[in-house]
């Protein structure tokens, strides 16, 4: 198992990421950035000039679209790890724990487009909530004019984006856990006559805080350009600037793209600048931190704020659950008239109509999926074996590259990626979306699978080597079934992000591919909420349906073998 | 003439300034067991891999390998016909015990029938027959041990190395393993090397013996 052996293999992967990868990203940055300074020869502009960056500053709510940007997602992103760590630490020690992250799949794998569906039916004034609480408690014979979605403050969206981002954090947080010891560290803290929340939090989180890091600044980024979600349940009028990109772009005015590339660079600076303040906040953060243990207050005070934290969580937990509930309910609804709680009228007639378009949808989606995860699956399997083969670990660079498509937002580089697609031929079809979706569903691919992998016990490939087997049996006939667990969960969670892709699908496939995700964002403003319901309830259903084989799967292949029955997933 | 022989090896960790233990060569005779005696963590399990060509990246070593006259150092693990008995017993958790001794069954038994009638005798002689469709998770330590020994041996290896591979077996235990493994490969004729820090399995291989 020399580092000659795998020359080739290695070699073949940094090809293929950086060139399918990585190179598409930078010319995507590349291309935009030269549109947002005038250059976009395919409308005839080809003179620099700060004319994008001047006309931007003049168009209307410029200004509020960037405040509710950062603020909606700077306020999700230190909520939902406020929430996380909370529960983490209340939750620790119960002999449920392990299971939390079995129970935490569906809200995992429902998209996002379908959960922020979900959430609207649930909280606008006609929805779900107020239903069940009219005319009894409220004395509302009519929806109430308030705006519970789409307000003013973005307080639906930071809502949505919690139920999404807490269970994310969450199920971060419990694999870094697994990297410590905790119940020891735990003991000697409370021995030394700490509480058992804030010893949680004064010894274990400084421990967990850097496993969960880079997670941590995925969030933010995609909190702070998060387009299909902050179109459904954000403010419509400023919206937040990513969504008043997308528009610009789509406008029917072509002279609005040069200023939309310049507000799409806009958007990777306010990335780049949430993250640098958070960097900031973290140091603030440390250093009180520092001053607060150093106290030695042993803080049975800690307490009421861990239960509020969970508390939290589980009403997150339980909205999120009845929002897919609520999508079921109203994708068989006949007739449902405000304040009845139940439909009164059911009717199966949208389920029974596929050719109505979600048929159609359904494919597209599940072909683009099972595609781009194929993709994924097989260049991360080949990017871990070269590691194996050279026998190194990951070089930090190489964890970067791997974060890159996550950290810089989509909206920055997809118009210029979409550019550069064009001037070769390659948009509007098929290909070009699945080829967009990969950059994304890949990382998340590789960071499932990594800890898996590398866990796996390396003299059980020594003993096959030692028996005379070469390296493509060790890796075929030994480490691929040992691993179809973690495999399928991957691919699993792989299918999923490709499902919920939005604006990849939007901008490559020139509004000639529709998937389920495209076809329910646009649903989401008309008035129909049974046919929306349908396409929801089928986009949250793919990916789960993904999840339970993922789970059943090996367990039937493995029915007889105990020593791979239970594991790490 | 079937000899596996060892001259000046050195390992060093990457970046340590002295070598894990004194430059070591012997010479271990086909039908012998000798034994390589030394304190836990002197590299013991170290200087096995790198003979089985098993090295992590995170070692040197210099000095030579010779099996049978030939130069082996740099060859590929999968090559060089050098079977292990871990401290584990390493099988494969995802096949049956039949389906682990078929893997390493030679190549050169052709067909099916025969290859599962090599297997079926192997299982016999191990006292395990009928065995062959059982999760190998469901065997006792015992019986993990001996399935470990007759998949090595069906590979046909050309020497042998034995990790401790009785460390972790109990007293009773440990003495009935311990005669089954060496009355199996002592038939074998080829060289054994075991390297071990209890004086019972240097007496027990009843060999040369040499402290690293």
């Amino acid at each position: 198992m020399t580092g000659a052996e795998g020359r080739w293999l290695r070699f073949f992967v940094l090809l293929l990421v950086t060139g399918g990868l990585v190179l598409p990203i930078l010319t995507g940055l590349w291309e935009t950035g030269r549109a947002a300074f005038g250059i976009l020869p395919a409308i005839g502009a080809e003179t620099w000039s700060l004319a994008p960056w001047q006309r931007l500053f003049t168009l209307p709510g410029i200004g509020s679209s960037l405040k509710l940007s950062l603020w909606t997602g700077l306020a999700s992103t230190l909520l939902a790890l406020l929430l996380a760590t909370g529960f983490c630490a209340a939750i620790h020690g119960w002999s449920g724990q392990r299971h939390v992250s079995r129970i935490l799949g569906p809200l995992l794998a429902a998209p996002h487009a379908a959960l922020a569906i979900g959430i609207a039916f649930l909280i606008a004034p006609s929805g779900w909530i107020a239903r069940m609480i009219s005319p009894w408690a409220t004395g509302w014979n009519l929806p109430p004019n308030i705006a519970t979605v789409n307000d003013q403050m973005g307080l639906a969206l930071v809502l949505g984006l919690l139920v999404k981002e807490v269970p994310f954090l969450l199920l971060v947080m419990l694999g870094a856990l697994g990297q410590i010891p905790v119940n020891a560290q735990l003991a000697a803290g409370r021995a030394l006559g700490y509480g058992r929340g804030v010893v949680w939090i004064k010894v274990i989180l400084p421990q967990v805080y850097p496993l969960i890091r880079l997670p941590v600044f995925v969030v933010l980024s995609f909190a702070l350009s998060v387009v299909d979600m902050a179109i459904i349940l954000g403010p419509s009028n400023p919206p937040v600037l990513s969504v008043a990109v997308t528009r610009w772009y789509f406008a029917a005015d072509t002279s609005l793209i040069l200023p939309a590339s310049a507000a799409a660079l806009a958007q990777a600076f306010v990335v780049a600048f949430g993250i640098l303040l958070w960097i900031c906040a973290e140091q603030v953060a440390a250093r009180a931190g520092r001053w607060w243990i150093r106290r030695g207050g042993r803080g049975y005070s800690a307490g009421p704020g861990l239960i509020l934290a969970s508390g939290a969580t589980l009403i997150l937990m339980g909205l999120g659950a009845s929002a897919l509930i609520d999508l079921a309910i109203w994708s068989v609804t006949w007739r449902w008239s405000f304040p009845s709680a139940l439909p009164e009228g059911w009717s199966s007639g949208i389920w029974a109509r596929p050719g109505s378009g979600w048929g159609s949808a359904f494919i597209q989606t599940t072909v683009i999926g099972l595609t781009t995860t194929a993709i994924a699956v097989l260049l991360a399997i080949a990017w871990l074996e070269g590691e194996d083969r050279a026998g190194m670990q990951r070089a930090r660079w190489a964890e970067v590259l791997i974060y890159l498509p996550l950290l810089v937002p989509q909206i920055a580089f997809l118009y210029g990626l979409n550019v550069v697609f064009l001037r070769a031929g390659l948009t509007g079809g098929l290909g070009a979306v699945i080829w967009a979706q990969a950059l994304f569903v890949f990382p998340y691919v590789m960071i499932a699978l990594s800890d898996p992998w590398r866990a796996l016990d390396r003299r059980l490939v020594c003993a096959s080597a030692a028996l005379g087997a070469g390296p493509m049996r060790r890796l075929v006939a030994v480490k691929l079934p040992i691993l179809l667990r973690p495999l399928l969960t991957a691919a699993a969670i792989g299918f999923a992000v490709s499902v919920a892709q939005y604006l990849p699908t939007l901008f490559m496939g020139a509004g000639r591919v529709a998937t389920l995700t495209t076809e329910a964002v646009t649903l989401s403003s008309g008035s129909d909420r049974r046919v929306t319901g349908v396409y929801a309830v089928l986009q949250a259903v793919l990916p789960l349906g993904t999840y339970v084989a993922a789970l059943f799967l090996p367990a039937f292949v493995h029915r007889n073998r105990r020593g791979l029955s239970g594991g790490a997933a | 003439m079937n000899t596996l022989a060892l001259s000046d090896v050195e390992i060093r960790r990457h970046g340590a300034s002295g070598p894990l233990f004194a430059p070591l060569s012997l010479i271990v005779p086909a039908g012998t067991i000798t034994t390589v005696m030394g304190p836990s963590g002197i590299g013991k399990s170290t200087l096995i891999d790198f003979i089985g060509g098993h090295l992590g990246s995170g070692f040197v070593a210099t000095g030579k390998i010779m099996l049978n006259g030939l130069d082996v150092t740099h060859v590929r693990a999968e090559n060089r016909r050098i079977g292990i008995l871990f401290q584990d017993e390493l099988l494969f958790p995802h096949l049956s015990v039949g389906d682990n001794l078929a893997f390493g069954l030679a190549a050169r038994h052709h067909g099916r029938a025969a290859r599962r009638r090599a297997v079926d005798a192997a299982l016999e002689q191990a006292g395990l027959a009928g065995f062959h469709d059982r999760d190998p998770a469901t065997l006792s330590g015992g019986q993990r041990a001996r399935v470990a020994l007759m998949r090595a041996l069906l590979a046909e290896p050309r020497a042998l190395l034995l990790d401790e591979p009785f460390a972790k077996l109990d007293a009773e235990l440990r003495t009935e393993i311990r005669s089954f493994v060496f009355s199996h490969i002592r038939a074998r004729g080829v060289p054994v090397l075991l390297v071990s820090h209890d004086a019972s399995d240097a007496d027990a291989a009843a060999g040369p013996v040499v402290a690293m």
